[in-house]
């Protein structure tokens, strides 16, 4: 629905659950003619994204969806696809990647993906993914990078809920039509993407060209400051819609709290139950959900957790041999700001694994009683 | 009339059926006709897993006066719905359901049948030979989902039969709208309790 209130003029997207339903329901918008779009069937999510891609390229707006391993087919493409500034917007379901298979939700493909250049939003419900993907073409088309607009496959994608579905009239004063940076012309032609070299050089019309690493660094200093324009793209999408998006991270119950639940996704909202159980046995708990998490709202976090004396981090993902991705660049972040409170990290809800308000709040109450005892990740709720 | 809910109260409703029975469709219809009822937190959800025709499904509908933050299965719910009674013996329905909630199952046996020494209400109501008798039969099944919602809104009074009917009619089209809304009338009409049931904690 997002996609075709963006009037998207591109989609190509391989099913795979639980993603299945977009296509399934953007081909039907397609065929009745609701949505003037070419729906380009693919054998492939590698395909699917070179689609975008090509089209993207050639000045179309572009949209397409997947989850788990068909993420992780399009890796080469994730990276192509950011180095070459294109405004392609995403729909991920997040679900765990096999071996051994799942089809459930975690959060390890797109954390799979951190370092592709690729801007990852993560939705606490289905109407934060309809309102991600209108603000998505918004920032990305201004600031030529992509972005992944990240849910919890079946959690959310398959949970009804009321949704407010804007007016076209109101989404087209706030998303105009796309006007490329570049056209490719017939009679024109030009080389999009040639080898660089690592010093700058002419190029074959004689201006001068950066050199690879200089594109590399226009890429970070744009996702520098990309946390800028998410703010102000989601106040003005307030302004226009009623609910305001003018923010990197959620907050709930923050205020002087010094025990702070900090997750992604619809644990947020799991992880506010857990926290009014809290209040009512007298702690001072609250909640951060990281709405962004590329690029990493690292001034902000630092500001939220000023005064926390522990956190206690939820993670869907864990990088092998470490700990779960939030905690490590939580932890980055605080050391910037030589804030120092008690971090514990636990590994949550991997391949559906089912995370109830109670088991947040024990966690919780069990970082606040054994302070300190806490080495490394803890797997949450897991009987081998 | 639908019962007045304080704030945060939230109603889980379990349903059981077949693959292929429209439990899941059910517990959506339902969802919206909660909404189109006034309650501002509305979620269905099928029991997420692999569903296949004739295997025992379940599917979940909640609602609150105000937004639901919870997305995961419900342990107990305060109104179970059993499209197919023979599940009784299949699956341990009973266990998912509160000691004072609602039983509303598809029987043409009285409710007494499936009182047990839990505090439970029990609703009964014919809907197979109601949906046989009105035609609502598609490729030789008869299909009893919406007809069920005239029983969940008789026996529970959480939403009304009007709402109902304009949820089904948006998932319709004007026809077979017409012949689903049929049969929820009529199987509200033949519901059968062995109690009033009320909610006994409306604070909770």
């Amino acid at each position: 629905m997002g996609a075709k209130l963006s009037r998207v003029q591109v989609i190509a997207a391989y099913p795979i659950t639980p993603q299945s339903k977009i296509p399934e329901t953007l081909v039907k918008y397609v065929d009745s003619g609701e949505l003037e779009a070419e729906f380009i069937r693919v054998e492939s999510e590698h395909s699917a994204l070179t689609v975008c891609i090509s089209a993207s390229t050639v000045g179309a707006r572009v949209f397409t969806a997947t989850a788990a391993n068909g993420l992780a087919y399009m890796h080469e493409q994730l990276h192509w696809a950011a180095g070459a500034r294109l405004p392609i917007v995403m729909a991920l379901a997040n679900r765990g990647l096999g071996a051994p298979w799942t089809i459930f939700n975690d959060m390890q493909d797109s954390i799979s993906q951190r370092d592709t250049g690729w801007m990852q939003v993560y939705c606490r419900d289905n109407q934060e993914i309809l309102d991600s993907i209108l603000m998505g073409y918004k920032i990305c088309e201004q600031i030529h990078v992509p972005m992944m607009v990240c849910f919890d496959g079946f959690v959310l994608s398959h949970t009804v809920m009321p949704v407010e579905i804007p007016e076209q009239k109101q989404v087209d004063r706030f998303l105009p039509s796309y006007v490329p940076h570049l056209q490719v012309d017939g009679p024109e032609p030009i080389n999009i993407n040639p080898v660089m070299l690592a010093e700058p050089r002419d190029n074959a019309r004689g201006v001068a060209c950066p050199s690879y690493m200089g594109f590399r660094m226009r890429l970070q200093e744009t996702l520098e400051s990309a946390g800028e324009v998410i703010r102000r793209v989601g106040g003005e999408f307030g302004e226009i819609f009623g609910r305001d998006y003018e923010c990197l991270l959620w907050e709930y119950r923050t205020e002087k709290a010094d025990t702070i639940l900090l997750t992604m996704g619809s644990l947020a909202n799991e992880a506010s139950l857990a926290v009014d159980m809290l209040r009512e046995k007298g702690y001072k708990a609250g909640v951060i959900g990281l709405r962004v998490f590329r690029p990493f709202p690292a001034e902000k976090l630092r500001q939220a957790l000023a005064g926390a004396k522990q956190v206690v981090i939820f993670d869907k993902n864990i990088s092998y041999g470490y700990e779960g991705a939030t905690c490590t660049e939580t932890k980055a972040a605080l050391f910037e700001g030589g804030l120092h409170p008690y971090i514990a990290n636990y590994i949550v809800g991997l391949g559906g694994k089912n995370v109830v308000a109670s088991d947040l709040e024990a966690a919780t109450l069990e970082v606040l009683e054994n302070k300190g005892r806490v080495n490394g990740p803890k797997w949450l709720g897991v009987a081998v | 009339m639908s019962t007045v809910l304080k704030e945060e109260k939230i109603i889980n409703v379990t349903w059981h059926g077949r693959g292929g029975q429209g439990g899941v469709t059910a517990a959506m219809i339902l969802a919206e006709a909660a909404y189109i009822d006034g309650y501002k937190g509305v979620t269905a959800a099928p029991f997420f897993g692999v569903e296949r025709r004739g295997a025992p499904i379940t599917a979940t509908t909640r609602f609150s006066r105000t937004p639901i933050r919870t997305l995961t299965p419900t342990a107990k719910a305060e109104v179970v719905v059993v499209l197919d009674e023979r599940l009784m013996q299949a699956v341990d329905i009973l266990r998912g359901l509160k000691p004072d909630g609602l039983l509303i199952l598809n029987s043409s046996s009285p409710p007494e049948k499936f009182c047990t020494d839990m505090d439970i209400a029990v609703a009964t109501s014919d809907a197979n030979s109601i949906a046989e008798e009105i035609g609502l039969v598609v490729a030789g099944t008869v299909l009893i989902n919406t007809s069920l919602l005239g029983a969940f809104s008789r026996a529970s009074g959480l939403v009304s039969m009007e709402s109902l009917e304009k949820a089904i009619s948006k998932n319709f089209n004007p026809k077979a709208a017409q012949l689903n809304i049929r049969g929820a009338r009529l199987t509200y009409e033949a519901t059968r309790i062995n109690r009033v049931w009320q909610l006994s904690s409306p604070g909770v």
